[in-house]
């Protein structure tokens, strides 16, 4: 086994890991704690990839905007310490077959196939300025179009956050 | 090298990060951990995304999704935490089971 290899199954172990305790712990602190374990770990994976921009974009965001999002709300909703109820047994008996069933059929499908290597693409490496590039390009290969709604997107999910969350006063 | 690892294995990790996020969506009775799993479901699209531009396609496609797929879920968490917050205003409780006001 190669030190890639070994990283690889780190890695992998960190964000099941944690991506179980995410969905199982019964303390809901503890749940977001784990969720941001195994998004450090998707970060880790991307970095291992050779993605760098990637991986900062992704501890940017979810490790620093979204888990930090969760555990305001978890405080602003719970009183600390708080314990999820169980889930209802024949919910959970049911989902847990269902899962299972769906990652053995899933898992059977990729062992079949075999993905066969075309191109260099193991020896391709991304500079941040071909992102850029095709970000704010037109042509082929390129995504203005869907930057420029993205970002509308955002504008418009700001004003409907603003909107929904607000108090309104009654005098 | 990366070669070592086959794609198949970043796949299976991503299939089981798929389905553990799903059984947290269909057994969890708390709209935070709901949408945690939610969370847990896009970045097992996004490591699938990922993976396939690295390992076979020799342009940065695949990185440009995941990234416009962060941007989506960052808002989609905004949203939701949102609704959260403007929900257990009116009922005290966040229990999806106890959100049935549109029931008549």
């Amino acid at each position: 086994m190669s030190a890639y290899q070994i990283w690889f199954y780190i890695i992998a172990s960190m964000i099941l890991g944690g991506a179980l305790l995410a969905v199982t712990a019964r303390k809901i602190f503890r749940a977001a704690i784990a969720l941001l374990v195994s998004l450090i770990g998707i970060a880790a994976l991307y970095y291992w990839m050779h993605y760098e921009f990637i991986a900062a974009v992704q501890t940017i965001v979810y490790v620093g905007g979204i888990v930090v999002l969760i555990i305001f709300s978890i405080f602003l909703t719970h009183n600390p310490g708080h314990t999820i109820e169980e889930p209802v047994n024949i919910r959970e008996a049911f989902a847990f077959t269902g899962c299972f069933a769906g990652f053995a059929f899933v898992f059977s499908l990729l062992n079949r196939y075999s993905f066969e290597q075309t191109g260099d693409a193991l020896n391709h490496t991304m500079q941040v300025a071909d992102v850029g590039r095709a970000l704010l390009s037109t042509g082929s290969g390129s995504y203005l179009l869907p930057f420029e709604a993205v970002s509308l997107l955002l504008l418009a999910a700001m004003v409907g956050c603003i909107v929904i969350a607000i108090k309104i006063r009654t005098k | 090298m990366i070669d070592q690892v086959p794609l198949t294995h970043i796949l299976f990790l991503s299939t089981a990060l798929f389905f553990i996020g799903a059984y947290g969506f269909l057994t969890r009775r708390n709209m935070i951990t709901m949408l945690m799993s939610v969370e847990l479901i896009l970045n097992s699209v996004n490591i699938n995304l990922v993976a396939f531009n690295r390992y076979l396609h020799p342009d940065i496609d695949g990185v440009i999704f995941t990234l416009f797929i962060i941007t989506i879920a960052a808002a989609e968490a905004a949203v939701a935490i949102a609704i959260i917050i403007s929900l257990y205003r009116k009922i005290n409780s966040i229990d999806p089971e106890q959100a049935d006001e549109l029931k008549f």
